[in-house]
């Protein structure tokens, strides 16, 4: 059995006002570690009952491509866990 | 003319829609989703509302449904389509327009009247206008930031492809505070606020809307 996870986030130069109110509540909220910026995305964890063949990983990538993310204005890393 | 509107799961303004068409003169075709018949359409509106529950991102599903696979080729074709709010976040997921539609720059969902200029009146929804005529229509939604990168931004602009700003401040942080911008060859547009929902002063902030129907009437006769 493997995960396969997709993580979807904004790029960078998207302006992501709901990563700027996490950030902007932090501090509010009294944690006293004080970040340059937060950006908020979304994962996708794929189940499969067996390891991912190389095939199925590029299939996956491109449905992360297509469908998962918007490629205008999101990017996307794949990584497969045990 | 025919002009079908289109309905997805989770549409809410397609009984507008229909009615402006026919406030325009127009006879309006209600289009399912699930069918990839067109009907002869003479031009397509996709209107409002959260299609397929804005799963995934605003538009994402929506893009791969059977009436959808039928109007990206023929709207590449020139068939005339109109994508409000939902319907032009459908449109960019589509790639029938660039860039995509984000949510508003202070996180809330806006509904107001909105006061917009229109800064192209040759596209086949806007012709019935003039070059910076201000209207009133209604603004519904919480992903209306239109964002792209430079060089589309420079695109559209060097082009005359925006077809309307906000006037005033910039509701939800839309670069150049673009409210609506049409494809290279102006059949298609896009517009975040509310044309339909202004087409008659008894249940509208204005009539100011009905010209994007009206246009169309024009274009294609």
């Amino acid at each position: 059995m493997a995960k396969v996870i997709v993580d979807v986030v904004l790029k960078d130069e998207i302006l992501d006002p709901q990563g700027d109110a996490i950030s902007r509540a932090l501090p509010r909220m009294g944690f006293t570690f004080s970040p340059t910026s937060v950006r908020q995305g979304k994962s996708f964890i794929i189940t499969l009952d067996h390891q991912p063949s190389r095939d199925e990983l590029s299939e996956i990538e491109r449905a992360a491509a297509t469908l998962l993310s918007n490629p205008v204005i999101e990017s996307f890393s794949i990584r497969v866990e045990n | 003319m025919r002009v079908g509107v289109v309905t997805f799961p989770g549409t809410l303004d397609d009984h507008d829609a229909a009615r402006a068409v026919r406030f325009a003169g127009g006879e309006a075709l209600s289009l399912w989703h699930g069918d990839s018949d067109l009907q002869g359409v003479a031009g397509v509106i996709l209107p409002g509302g959260f299609s397929y529950g804005d799963y995934l991102r605003c538009g994402a599903i929506a893009r791969f449904s059977p009436i959808m696979s039928a109007i990206i080729p023929a709207a590449e074709k020139g068939l005339p389509v109109l994508g409000i709010c939902n319907g032009f976040q459908v449109l960019c997921e589509s790639h029938l327009l660039p860039g995509a539609l984000t949510r508003n720059s202070e996180l809330h969902f806006l509904c107001r009247d909105q006061e917009i200029e229109i800064v192209n009146n040759e596209s086949a929804w806007t012709s019935d206008f003039s070059v910076g005529e201000r209207i009133t229509i209604p603004l519904k939604n919480g992903e209306g930031s239109f964002q792209c990168d430079d060089r589309t931004l420079n695109e559209l602009e060097s082009n005359n492809r925006v077809i309307a700003r906000y006037v005033g401040i910039n509701p939800n942080g839309s670069r150049n505070s673009i409210a609506g911008i049409t494809n290279a060859r102006g059949n298609v547009v896009g517009v975040m606020p509310h044309p339909e929902h202004a087409v008659d002063p008894l249940t509208g902030p204005t009539a100011d809307g009905l010209a994007f129907f009206t246009s169309l009437m024009k274009t294609r006769v």
